[in-house]
């Protein structure tokens, strides 16, 4: 097991030896490192949304044919220090009335809830956080974390509008964790296990291919979990004034924006994992590096798909969205659980050739059928809906009499 | 003291501190906010209890589902309710009798003899949840209650859109 | 197992711990100027009218209800979903008869319009 090969092992190891050579017990050892695995896994993420925030403000520049950020630094990647620095500084204004302890608690659960995804996350065969057996339900568990995170910033703000923006926001991300937690079903009926290491090693071949239908009803409710365009409601400027956040300034405010970004990288990193094979890929298994290359490549393609579709798709309103939610994305991930448990029982075990085309013909079918009832309903409802006026043509009616014209104004 | 004893105290002083507070909080938020901390101090037991099946649906059921919904009510309803804590004058007697009715039914629990003694800890490989799922779809074991529980769930459905949507006509 | 949870406790408390740490480091960093116009609550630039409280919507706490609802139903089939490799056909009919009777009332609700946003 050289360096080069596994480096988090060949480390973790050293420093087990180095620690027991200065006569700790084994149990104080374990903490430590685990300790040191804790904090390089949070301080990680947090310095890696700085580049984050930069990727995202240049390519949206690009999707939206100008420039992005350009002037601090070269291709402006300091852009995101300098607002760094001048968030750091910025004066807390705390409204009055609000409730202090609800009011603080907010950013900190919001930001620690996507830090705690981190945990689970198989970086490659050998690299993880924990890999404790309910992986996929603990994803679920700190997102309910956040959003309750979401529904104590909008109490606390004691400001009609942020408790409105809240209750919606809520609203939206509850609705949306339905389909989410329905169509991570799927990868654990195929893998037999909910740990995110099982999962990830199991896939010979990536589920996005077996299960497809399940993957994109995933892909759509992590956008709208997040909080992102086209579901971005929660913090529509044109809307409700910055949701349920307007109260909030300097760090609180910069935390919320973090734990957003971060949420983000995060939703294409589980993506990743669970449908796209995670670490593997060729020689992931001897060279346990490669794997989380692997990983970072996926991860950064599902990203930047999720840009395209940020930067492209607009805004849906509050009821296309529940609409979208409990209509379309519930039935269809119902559907696909249930096509998947049949279809994979009745063919042979393996990732032999006949499984694989049944699951991917019974999702795209899936995926087909579903394509033409939307269609079918929207005809319906257009049809539905009552004409105000037909086309007229524009005619200039004659003069009328000066006294019939007195009669109709008075 | 192992670690283990001292962290479940540790956890149950949290916990119960926990419930003291929301019982005894001003501000039904607050109340509400202590409610989800003493339910993390129950889901970590049952952690260390190593049913991380049970413990992980407690948070989402609970903290993810139903302290949302207790924090909805509170914020839907304190436009009606006067939030001025007038206080409970009868608070002595109404702990009285909780207590007692508490102390009667541990009593009650621990004479009987399946209770009293200590059952053993489970094996590596009965921790496995698949093993929960093998049970629940096995026809000897628990597929009736398991069917079941959905029809009350959908029971539960039918009765909140029952009680929840305004009918037209009636008056809200 | 129990080091897994372990591990988890320690990397939460970081987690949560991270934040306030900058939070309250920033506090100390930013100026303290207040005043009584900068901390009134914020509506689009005009005073507050009337009490800060909304009216009461029974449309949220539905939505809350029908989300718990589904929510016990799919950790219900969590464990089913873990065993599914080892369970007969018969077993997989069974857990599909469980999401059929939950679909039945996704259809019910539909068709009362309970899932409509007003």
């Amino acid at each position: 097991m050289s360096f080069v090969a596994d480096p988090v092992t060949f480390i973790i190891d050293w420093l087990q030896r180095v620690l027991g050579g200065w006569g700790l017990s084994s149990g104080w050892v374990q903490f430590i490192l685990f300790a040191l695995g804790a904090i390089l896994l949070t301080v990680g993420p947090m310095l890696l949304t700085v580049g984050l925030i930069w990727v995202e403000r240049k390519l949206g520049g690009r999707f939206q044919d100008r420039l992005g950020p350009n002037r601090v630094g070269p291709w402006g990647v300091f852009q995101t220090i300098a607002d760094m620095l001048k968030i750091f500084t910025k004066e807390y204004i705390t409204p009055i009335g609000a409730d202090k302890v609800l009011y603080n608690l907010a950013p900190i659960l919001a930001v620690g809830a996507v830090l705690g995804v981190w945990a689970v996350i198989p970086l490659s065969s050998t690299i993880f956080g924990t890999n404790i057996n309910v992986g996929v339900l603990y994803i679920m568990a700190v997102g309910a974390i956040g959003e309750l995170g979401v529904i104590l910033a909008g109490l606390g703000s004691n400001n009609k509008y942020a408790l409105l923006g809240g209750f919606r926001a809520v609203a939206q991300l509850i609705s949306y964790e339905v389909p989410m937690v329905l169509a991570l079903l799927v990868p654990v009926m195929l893998s037999g296990s909910m740990g995110l290491n099982d999962i990830a090693g199991a896939q010979k071949v990536a589920y996005v291919f077996l299960v497809p239908a399940a993957a994109l009803v995933f892909f759509i409710a992590a956008i709208a979990e997040n909080g992102r365009a086209p579901f971005d409601l929660m913090e529509a400027d044109s809307e409700i004034v910055a949701g349920f956040n307007i109260e909030y300034s300097g760090l609180k405010f910069g935390m919320f924006y973090v734990a957003d970004f971060l949420h983000a990288f995060t939703s294409a990193l589980v993506f990743s994992t669970i449908f796209l094979g995670g670490w593997q890929g060729p020689g992931a298994e001897q060279y346990p590096i490669l794997g989380f290359i692997y990983l970072m490549i996926k991860t950064v393609i599902v990203y930047v798909f999720l840009l395209g579709v940020r930067f492209t798709l607009p805004r849906f309103r509050i009821d296309q969205m529940m609409a979208v939610n409990w209509k379309l994305l519930t039935p269809l991930a119902m559907a696909a659980i249930l096509v998947t448990a049949i279809v994979d029982k009745l063919t042979p075990g393996g990732f032999g050739l006949v499984r694989i085309v049944a699951l991917l013909v019974s999702n795209v079918g899936l995926l087909l059928i579903t394509n033409w009832l939307v269609g079918a309903y929207v005809r319906a409802h257009r049809a539905r809906r009552q004409v105000v006026s037909g086309p007229r043509t524009v005619v200039v009616a004659p003069p009328k009499p000066v006294s019939e014209a007195q009669e109709v104004n008075a | 003291m192992t670690l283990m004893q001292v962290i479940f105290l540790a956890n149950a002083l949290v916990t119960i501190f926990a419930a003291l507070m929301m019982v005894t909080s001003r501000k039904l938020i607050h109340a509400a906010l202590w409610l989800v901390l003493c339910l993390f101090g129950v889901a970590a037991v049952f952690g260390m209890l190593e049913a991380s099946f049970i413990t992980i649906v407690q948070i989402i059921v609970y903290i993810g589902a139903i302290a949302i919904l207790i924090l909805f009510a509170v914020m839907l309803t304190q436009n009606a309710v006067d939030d001025s804590y007038k206080g409970n004058r009868r608070w002595l007697m109404t702990g009285l009798v909780a207590l007692l009715a508490l102390g009667g039914t541990l009593l009650a629990l621990f004479t009987w003899p399946k209770v009293a003694s200590l059952s053993t800890a489970l094996t590596t490989a009965q921790l496995d949840i698949g093993l929960i799922g093998q049970a629940l779809v096995d026809p000897q074991g628990y597929v009736i209650p398991f069917e079941v529980s959905s029809l009350l769930l959908i029971a539960a459905l039918i009765g909140a859109i029952y009680v929840g949507m305004e009918r037209k006509g009636e008056e809200k | 197992m129990l080091h897994e949870w372990f591990y988890l406790v320690i990397f939460l408390s970081i987690a949560f711990l991270l934040p306030a740490a900058a939070i309250l480091i920033a506090g100390l960093l930013s100026p303290r100027k207040t005043g009584k116009i900068k901390t009134s609550t914020y509506e689009c630039g005009i005073e507050t009218v009337g009490s800060s409280k909304i009216q009461f919507k029974a449309q949220y706490y539905l939505f809350g209800l029908i989300f718990l609802i589904f929510d016990v139903e799919t950790v219900l089939l969590f464990p089913f979903a873990v065993a599914y490799q080892k369970i007969l056909l018969f077993g997989v009919i069974e857990a599909v008869l469980f999401v059929l009777i939950l679909a039945a009332g996704l259809a019910y609700a539909w068709r009362k319009g309970a899932l409509d946003w007003h």
